[in-house]
């Protein structure tokens, strides 16, 4: 596949369809919570019952404004709602109104892990359509859902892998999640992405023909569908084929793309300013209010996280992922005495995370604690338990709920640094086992294993490992000089 | 009170003889009822009406306490078929929403109600408000109460003739060319386009949304300004819908006196016919009289009125009639074997008429793409001029009048074989709509064969309290109404 592929360069760019959390509709005052009976969330404006009039809804604008500000896009003074016009079941007034030539915003954009800047070409406002239900004989047509605010953000085709593709887009994830306006939930459809796939000889500078996968509903296909749909290409165009401009639809089962539609019968949407609906202006003063009530963002966070808690690049970056987590991580270094913001960072993105992750929990109202962590990675800090221990008393923290200083004391689970209780152990385990002992004497160093997988089981793994050791080493030691 | 002269009542009459009982409620609404029975087959004016519907409104009028607060109480209210109301299917004249009853009253029809009107049925019109002469009604044409073979104008004609006929002392109608002032002219009453904007056009089924206005059709322009303080005013629902200061209109000659009003020359050349050319005339010589200055002023745009208007309403009309596509209200062809494009397809060739579809495919082409420069776009830039053009002459005149129509009513069947000449017929009209300012058609003459004749007064932006203080002047001077009736 690599050696197919090392011929061509990969030409990617994203669109991104994000639902805002606002309580009604863009246009009318219906709820756009999920779910719900077909139609509850519905009136005469969703429907597009005949003399119904749409009216933007001005919260849709601040959350507008918060992204725009967040990608450090240029917001137009004035922009125009246009009609996207097309026949389907699912868009009742055979048109949606969306933005066409005066976008909301424009360029701004987002920094890769790697450093490289993607371009954002527009950023614009529209409205979501329903949804068609098949039934076996009838389809139905549930118009919850039309009407409900999206954001449609464009980049340029300057992603040039997978993984930047989907690097992109958990950035971009995490910025609306971090600016809260959307719970981007990538399942129930909130946060869907559409990626614009062409290949060009290495080097050369006319782009490809390109396909457009529709509806990646994960982070992990949009990699999956990118890499099968290069490969699909490739192969078409080694073997002297031509590629047909045509819509994607990736089936996550088989991992492969199939096409949807032509995009040659694709019709003409016949945009033209919706004349219900004014020229939006946006002024200074509302940008103002909105960029004073910006909260910090996932790529200021992640710079911060670096330089004040010195933790890798990898492990910041994974924790401004998402802004739970990071709110989460920063309350816990509050509590840090001994233990370092490293070893917090390593437990909550690896023993938390799994948890919240297997159980469903949010890293908000998750039974352990930011404080309860830090208690757990002082503890190690400070040498009362070991790493080993320290799952056990986790374990128990995910189970009760309890904190770590309650359920060592509880249990028993103080580890043993006391030197003499130590060295008495110690001595009784080299004493009953003298052909060990001969082993060890004969060179065989790694017998020493032996010996600690003895003491620690016989103190229940509660001896401080470093500690048991060095007296360990210095008893067998004593041994050769004596004998 | 005799019903012949109730029924020859203003509303204003109605509203002050009920409070002073002079007349009971049930006395309004049995004389119109009746007459209604008697009158409206000759007229085919209603698309709807049922004495039961009244009844539940009457019932529930006569259980207020403070009949004196509501300023239409007891005024029956007849309305064009393209504004939505619940308690009566609301079919814009068309096969496609046979039967069709809205889940909501449009918001005119809210403040009517609450202002203590009875909405006494919904009247014919052409097809989705498009026509001028009310033949393109899928429920047959309307008939003009002062010549039953002849056309009341429309598209708002059910209305007017109604109101001519004195099946009702008020009629809402809509105007997106002319469809108020025209057929008001042609039936000798008086029609108001308000300002753009400034009555709601929430459940107004939309034609051109940028052009489309409600307003009243009256037999006086007292009737006229009350009827549009009741339903204009700012609406929440309506994103382009104004905010506008208080109305009261102060009802004196010495308002006429020194006001500069413009004729505009390229409406009164040679497209009118020889009574129009006459009756017009007299009228600038009334207004003379009563202390204005008149002159001809020139509006060359007004040429290209008809180009820009048949581009901008066709455009807006075929992207507005999308949704009538059979899937969740109206017409739905009924072949279960075919497939949703044919769905779409039969439904919509089988639910609109001629004039519809070739609008909507007019206005299609005029938005595809590659075409959309040449003509949508062309035609927006050629209205922004417009409007500038009309807010010129504004600077230096206080109105602008002309001649509603070229023409008095034509007959029935005339002109329908002949489009582009039926469309030349609005060129009065139209340019009100394009620069979205108030303009009104009151009645200024006879022709030779008995056939009304209208004066069109527009004023500029949001100044309908001066246009119909100038309209009531000139009407009170004429005493038009007082001379003329129809026969029916």
């Amino acid at each position: 596949m690599s050696d197919l592929l090392q011929q061509f360069d990969l030409v990617i760019g994203l669109e991104v369809h994000c639902q805002l959390d606002t309580q009604s509709k863009l246009f009318c005052g219906c709820s756009t919570s999920f779910g719900g009976e077909p139609n509850a969330h519905t009136c005469p404006v969703c429907l597009g019952l005949p003399g119904a009039l749409p009216v933007v809804n001005k919260k849709v604008l601040d959350s507008a404004i918060a992204l725009a500000l967040a990608v450090g896009a240029d917001i137009r003074q004035r922009s125009v709602f246009a009609r996207k016009q097309y026949f389907y079941p699912d868009l009742p007034k055979g048109y949606q109104i969306s933005q066409f030539d005066l976008p909301f915003c424009e360029k701004g954009g987002i920094t890769l892990t790697s450093g490289k800047f993607i371009e954002l070409t527009r950023i614009h406002i529209e409205e979501d359509a329903g949804k068609n239900v098949h039934g076996d004989k009838n389809s139905f047509v549930d118009l919850n859902r039309a009407g409900i605010p999206l954001l449609e953000i464009v980049s340029t085709p300057q992603l040039e892998s997978a993984e930047e593709a989907s690097d992109f887009l958990r950035r971009l994830h995490s910025i609306v999640r971090f600016l809260e306006i959307s719970n981007a939930n990538m399942e129930e459809g909130s946060f869907r992405c559409d990626a614009n796939v062409s290949l060009k000889r290495k080097g050369a500078t006319k782009l490809g023909t390109r396909c457009e996968i529709k509806n990646l509903n994960s982070f992990r296909n949009i990699e999956r569908a990118i890499h099968y749909e290069a490969v699909r290409q490739a192969d078409i165009i080694v073997q002297g084929g031509t590629i047909i401009q045509q819509t994607m639809l990736f089936d996550a089962n088989s991992g492969s793309t199939r096409p949807m539609r032509s995009k040659e019968e694709s019709h003409d949407y016949r945009y033209f300013p919706d004349p219900d609906l004014p020229v939006l202006f946006i002024n200074e003063e509302r940008i103002e209010k909105t960029r004073k009530s910006l909260p910090e963002l996932p790529a200021q966070l992640e710079k911060r996280f670096i330089e004040q808690f010195e933790l890798p690049a990898v492990d910041a970056a994974q924790l401004t992922s998402d802004r739970d987590l990071a709110k989460y991580f920063e309350s816990s270094t509050k509590f840090l005495k001994k233990g370092t913001p490293k070893l917090a960072a390593n437990w909550i993105l690896s023993e938390l995370a799994r948890e919240v992750n297997d159980r469903s929990w949010t890293y908000m109202n998750c039974p352990v604690s930011a404080q309860s962590i830090a208690q757990l990675v002082n503890a190690i800090g400070e040498g009362t338990i070991s790493g080993k221990i320290a799952k056990t008393v986790f374990k128990s923290m995910v189970e009760t709920g309890k904190d770590p200083e309650t359920i060592i004391k509880e249990e028993g689970l103080v580890q043993i640094s006391d030197k003499s209780a130590i060295r008495t152990l110690v001595e009784r385990i080299v004493n009953e086992n003298p052909a060990q002992v001969a082993e060890f004497l004969s060179g065989k160093e790694k017998i020493i294993g032996f010996f600690v997988g003895r003491i620690m089981k016989e103190s229940g793994g509660k001896m401080n490992p470093a500690a048991v050791n060095a007296v360990l080493l210095s008893t067998l030691n004593s041994k050769k000089v004596g004998s | 009170m005799s019903s012949t002269k109730i029924s020859s009542l203003s509303a204003k009459a109605i509203v002050s003889g009920l409070a002073s009982r002079s007349f009971a409620l049930d006395d309004v609404i049995a004389t119109f009822v009746e007459r209604t029975k008697k009158v409206c087959p000759a007229l085919n004016s209603h698309v709807f009406f049922s004495e039961e519907v009244i009844s539940k409104q009457v019932d529930a009028l006569k259980k207020t306490s403070n009949p004196e607060s509501y300023p239409l109480f007891g005024v029956p209210v007849l309305v064009k078929d393209n504004i939505c109301t619940m308690d009566m299917p609301t079919t814009c004249g068309s096969k496609i929403l046979a039967g069709y009853v809205p889940q909501y009253d449009a918001t005119v029809i809210s403040r009517l109600r609450n202002a203590g009107a009875v909405i006494f049925g919904k009247t014919n019109q052409d097809e989705f408000a498009m026509g001028s002469s009310n033949e393109n009604s899928a429920y047959g044409p309307v008939k003009n109460p002062w010549d039953l073979e002849r056309v009341p104008g429309g598209s708002s004609g059910g209305s007017a003739a109604a109101v001519a006929a004195e099946l009702v002392p008020v009629a809402l109608g809509s105007d997106t060319g002319g469809s108020i002032r025209q057929p008001a002219s042609f039936c000798g009453v008086v029609g108001l386009k308000p300002t753009y904007g400034a009555v709601s056009r929430y459940g107004l089924v939309a034609y051109g949304s940028s052009l489309d206005c409600i307003g009243p059709i009256t037999r006086s322009v007292e009737d006229a300004a009350m009827v549009f303080d009741v339903i204009s005013g700012h609406d929440p629902k309506d994103a382009t819908s104004l905010h506008s200061g208080s109305r009261e209109i102060p009802n004196s000659e010495a308002m006429v006196s020194k006001k500069r009003i413009g004729v505009i020359s390229e409406l009164i050349g040679t497209g009118n016919d020889l009574d129009t050319t006459h009756s017009f005339k007299e009228a600038v010589l009334e207004l003379k009289a009563l202390g204005a200055v008149v002159e001809e002023v020139s509006l060359p745009e007004i040429e290209y009125s008809i180009a820009m208007y048949y581009l901008i309403a066709t455009a807006e009309a075929s992207s507005n009639l999308a949704r009538f596509d059979g899937i969740r209200f109206g017409h739905r062809s009924s072949d279960p074997t075919q497939s949703l494009k044919e769905l779409y397809l039969n439904s919509r060739s089988e639910g609109f008429g001629k004039e519809v579809k070739q609008r909507i495919m007019l206005g299609t082409f005029a938005l595809s793409s590659g075409y959309y420069d040449a003509y949508y776009g062309k035609a927006l830039n050629a209205r922004e001029q417009l409007k500038s053009a009309v807010k010129r002459l504004f600077s230096q005149y206080d109105f602008l009048i002309s001649p509603t129509s070229p023409t008095t009513a034509f007959k029935i069947g005339e002109k329908i074989a002949d489009p582009l000449s039926m469309y030349l017929s609005d060129i009065g009209t139209i340019a009100a709509n394009l620069a979205g300012i108030p303009a009104i058609s009151i009645p200024c003459g006879m022709s030779e064969s008995r056939l009304p004749i209208g004066l069109q007064i527009m004023a500029p932006w949001n100044q309908e309290t001066s246009l119909l203080q100038l309209a009531g002047i000139y009407e009170k001077k004429l005493k038009w109404s007082e001379r003329y009736k129809p026969n029916v």
